[in-house]
């Protein structure tokens, strides 16, 4: 049973903890005596602070302390931005972690009350003065970046955080010259909010006697949080224990190291005591970073007959008021690198200009850049078919990259390691009926119907990746995975890693893995994560690598344990360690399965160590560091069905049909759950999510009613479909899945939309696709505004 | 000031005195330390909170604590009972009706209502059932299938 336990879709390890409510998550944890912060964060988007005054907070009931910005002066640096955006002019503003004479944002940390109790922090929040001066704002990329904006850091030239380029390939200008056909498009892709469920938090716990400081946060890598922390509070990495204990999503909202967490830190290392921050859903609004603001301008140049011939884009991204840790690195290398999608396309220009903006932080929020690529080059091919009058299919035929299997390099210097494009989309259109879906699309129109198909055909750049890339790329970090197998002498094993699952089920598909190599139950497997004390280093779970790099360091531990053991069983069955075979957890001499030693007898005497091999050390552990030589590729191909009610402007989506291409699926479970979510954020970026900001840079979408997540009712069953395409230099062969829904989906269901209104004359609807947008978009276009 | 309250929480009697305006689910997880029962909003959108309230559901976070007072209130924890998963449990695990877990609880929960007011609801009739509460990772279809997954279960394996 166990070497087939990988690929089998098996419940989850996680859940009995889960669905009893035994699970603990950051804000469960309480300890003896521990003190709670709450913070007071700016009203305003852009203001000077004139003075603050805090005597009677401090003097209100339970409070313990009371701190703002000056009283943080050296000790706590800015909150770090990690990644270094190299041949790109980056300015990085200081953020301070508590503002010191201007707030930049609605949400901005102005002091922090320290109480015994959460709720007299917050009341004593209220008796907190502050003094402001009203400065314009600017909450726009592109208006930020006009003559004339105001200027959010003094030192930073017209609000620019940097100015990248990618060309690729052949002349793009002679491209556009000599093109037969040229489409146009400007998206918004607008400001969204990830709305893990739960909020952030952070309890930090210091012993003065020791200089020790324990971290629980609501992390997605906490080797990093650990990392970045002891650089800005000045705590020794080895005095510093960060724990991610259960954690509730993340999506990219909880890579970043936030001033929020450093400010814990900080008070409970002042007080000697333990100090604990929860966010509000309405702060989570505000303060936890928010993801995408593009403004996008994309033309594509064509044959007559549809064969692409470059594509050039510039976009504005806007940043937030300061750089968030990694924010740099995600419109531009994961979006930049990434637009020649599933296409061969010869030449490839783009200008992203990064701004600061009096808005709440950005950072990777589901696909990080990659859907704001995919989501431009979708576009822009529909346009393309619409133009020449052909099938949208068709067009994504004439342009793919042929099938490949070990390696295609594409003019933005990235090489695919593997994919069958055309293969995606042919089962797609077979698995959806799509000849029929146009019939039937044809005869509704006949009826004053508006059906619209959309196709979105992807690839996206994951398993982040070799670290001399990361290097290169400016990334402050490694993005290599650990992994320690260790087995105890009753042949039970424990699995240490350095990523940090928080939701994914790699506590299951790990255990799927070792059960694949060793042989055994993966009941067997304990797989531990999330605790810097008791895990090797890791650079963390987001950009679907952590079965990708992860589950790749394991595997090959898990081979170091086998290898080994062969060497230990050739002992015991005193044979020569050449003669030996394996299968299925169990060492014997080849031909002579009858007399064998499992992995367990193994574990047993490697432990005991009464009888082993000349020289061979006691134990069967194994360590692993394993760096990519190069990411990974998924790919697929996504069909939504909508029908748009021409009256009310409602959008229904009645079908949606995925295809996806993951490599070879540890659990097959996980992996349709993994599309399932993944679609489904897609989905919202489409049809209903967007952060607003007036102009004053007031957040109007500040609450969970004000923001349209996507709910139960409004959604089809989504169709799951997959194909196999190993990856070529991976160990196991297997690609991420944890991103590709959202990369997919949201050009799906925009297309679809467009091709539905295409009869009333609508081109283009900015997103979300409301009621109102859509039925104001067909009033402007059936000229009755 | 504070008030005394006497609220039956998983069938244990507890008489503590509590501040008007503290919450139900702040009851719940910081006064008795039952922190099964999640706080996902601060605006009764997402559900995290559900509990059952005398049998019927409720989210936590749209009482006071004090309004329970001679209330019986079941949480996470509590609804399996004597045994050892109530079949929402079950069928929340066998059909992966959840990813990171936080708004399992809730939906559970809420799901029993759900179960409570139509033993045998369609797929439809539970994602309707199902709009007051909010999950981020699953984009619910797999919860749809556990509930419709225990409906079969509790009424005996017919559908
Ligand atoms: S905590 Fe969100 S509804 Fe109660
Ligand atoms: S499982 Fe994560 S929010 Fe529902």
């Amino acid at each position: 049973m166990s070497a087939s336990t990988f690929g089998s879709g098996i419940r989850r390890r996680e859940d009995p903890r889960l669905i009893t409510g035994s699970a603990s998550y950051t804000d469960d944890i309480t300890l003896p005596g521990t003190l709670h912060a709450a913070l007071l964060r700016s009203p305003y988007a852009h203001a000077r602070i004139n003075g603050i005054d805090t005597s009677q907070a401090a003097s209100a009931q339970g409070v313990v302390a009371v701190y703002i910005g000056a009283d943080t002066e050296g000790e706590i640096a800015p909150s770090p931005c990690a990644w270094l955006l190299p041949d790109s002019g980056l300015t990085i503003a200081d953020y301070h972690c508590v503002a010191r004479d201007t707030v930049r944002y609605v949400g901005d940390i102005v002091a922090v009350v320290v109480a015994e109790t959460r709720h007299e922090a917050y009341d004593a929040l209220d008796l907190i003065e502050v003094d402001y001066d009203p400065l314009d704002a600017v909450v726009e990329p592109k208006k930020a970046a006009a003559d004339g904006a105001p200027q959010l850091h003094a030192e930073i030239a017209g609000n620019q955080a940097f100015h990248w380029t990618v060309t690729g390939g052949g002349d793009i200008d002679e491209a556009f010259s000599q093109a037969d056909v040229v489409v146009k498009e400007t998206i918004i892709q607008q400001r969204l909010i990830p709305n893990a469920m739960e909020p952030r938090a952070t309890l930090a716990s210091y012993t003065a006697a020791t200089g020790e400081l324990t971290v629980w946060n609501t992390t997605q890598n906490p080797h990093i949080l650990r990392f970045l922390s002891s650089l800005v509070i000045g705590v020794p990495e080895d005095r510093l224990r960060v724990i991610a204990p259960e954690v509730g999503g993340g999506f990219g909202s909880k890579i970043a190291a936030y001033p929020a967490d450093f400010i814990t830190m900080f008070c409970s290392k002042k007080l000697g005591a333990p100090v604990k921050w929860v966010e509000s859903r309405s702060e989570n609004y505000q303060a936890t970073t928010h993801g995408r603001d593009h403004v996008q301008e994309i033309e594509l140049a064509a044959t007559a007959d549809g064969k692409i011939k470059g594509l050039r884009a510039t976009v504005w991204a806007g940043m937030g008021a300061y750089l968030s840790t990694a924010a740099p690195g995600i419109p531009t290398i994961l979006h930049g690198l990434m637009l020649s999608g599933v296409y061969d396309i010869p030449a490839i220009h783009e200008d992203v200009y990064g701004l600061y903006t009096n808005t709440t932080p950005v950072e990777a929020y589901r696909g990080a850049g990659r859907p704001e690529a995919t989501f431009m080059v979708e576009r822009l091919v529909d346009l393309l078919a619409a133009k020449l009058g052909l099938d949208p299919a068709e067009v994504r035929r004439r342009n793919f990259i042929p099938k490949f299997d070990d390696g295609h390099d594409v003019v933005t210097g990235l090489t695919y390691d593997s994919g069958n494009y055309d293969g995606a989309l042919s089962k797609l259109l077979a698995e959806a009926d799509y000849q029929q879906l146009r019939a039937e699309q044809a005869e509704a129109r006949k009826n004053g119907r508006y059906i619209g198909l959309g196709l979105s055909t992807y690839v996206e750049i994951c398993g982040l990746g070799p670290s001399q890339v990361a290097g290169a790329i400016g990334f402050q970090g490694g993005l290599w995975e650990s992994a320690i197998v260790r087995f105890h002498p009753s042949g039970k094993v424990h699995v240490m890693i350095g990523a940090s699952p928080h939701g994914q089920g790699e506590e299951t598909t790990f255990a799927q893995i070792i059960a694949g190599e060793l042989g055994v139950s993966p009941d067997d497997v304990k797989v531990i994560h999330g605790d810097t004390d008791n895990t090797p280093m890791g650079w963390g779970t987001y950009g679907s690598r952590t079965t990708a790099v992860g589950g790749a360091a394991l595997a090959l531990a898990a081979r170091k344990i086998r290898d080994k053991a062969k060497v230990i069983a050739a002992h015991l069955l005193e044979a020569a360690v050449e003669d030996m075979d394996y299968d299925d957890g169990k060492f014997f001499v080849k031909g002579s399965p009858d007399s064998s030693k499992t992995i367990q007898d193994i574990a047993l005497m490697a432990n005991v160590a009464w009888n082993m091999p000349e020289g061979v050390e006691a134990g069967l552990e194994a360590t692993t560091f394993y760096d990519p030589p190069n990411f990974v590729f998924p790919y697929g191909a996504h069909l939504a069905v909508v029908e748009v009610d021409a009256e009310s402007g409602n959008v229904e989506l009645k079908r949606y049909v995925a295809v996806d291409d993951c490599g070879p699926q540890i659990n097959p479970v996980i992996v349709e759950g993994q599309v399932h979510g993944g679609i489904v954020q897609g989905i919202g970026q489409a049809l209903w999510e967007e952060g607003v900001y007036d102009d004053d840079g007031q957040l109007l979408t500040g609450t969970m009613l004000d923001y349209a997540l996507p709910r139960a009712d409004r959604l089809p069953d989504i169709e799951v479909h997959s194909t196999v395409t190993p990856s070529p230099h991976h160990p196991l062969g297997v690609k991420g899945i944890g991103e590709a829904g959202t990369i997919a989906s949201t050009a799906a269901v925009y297309n679809a939309v467009i091709d539905a209104l295409a009869p009333l004359g609508v081109e283009a609807v900015n997103m979300p696709l409301t009621p109102e947008r859509v039925w104001r978009s067909i009033q402007a276009a059936q000229g009755r505004n | 000031m504070t008030i005394p309250v006497s609220i039956t929480v998983n069938g244990r009697r507890y008489d503590r005195e509590v501040e008007p305006r503290l919450l139900l689910v702040h009851f719940i997880r910081d006064v008795l330390g039952l922190t099964g029962t999640k706080v996902g909003c601060d605006t009764s959108q997402c559900g995290s909170c559900t509990i059952l309230l005398d049998g019927v559901s409720a989210k936590a976070c749209t009482c006071l604590a004090v309004q329970a007072d001679g209330a019986s209130v079941t949480t996470i924890e509590g609804l399996a009972g004597d045994s050892e998963l109530h079949p929402l449990q079950e069928s929340f695990w066998n059909k992966h009706g959840l990813q990171c877990g936080y708004c399992t609880p809730g939906m559970i929960l809420a799901s029993h209502e759900l179960l409570r007011c139509n033993a045998d609801p369609s797929a439809e009739e539970i994602r309707h059932g199902l709009e007051g509460n909010m999950c981020r990772c699953t984009g619910y279809q797999n919860i749809v299938r556990a509930v419709r997954d225990a409906a079969e279960t509790m009424q005996g394996g017919t559908s």
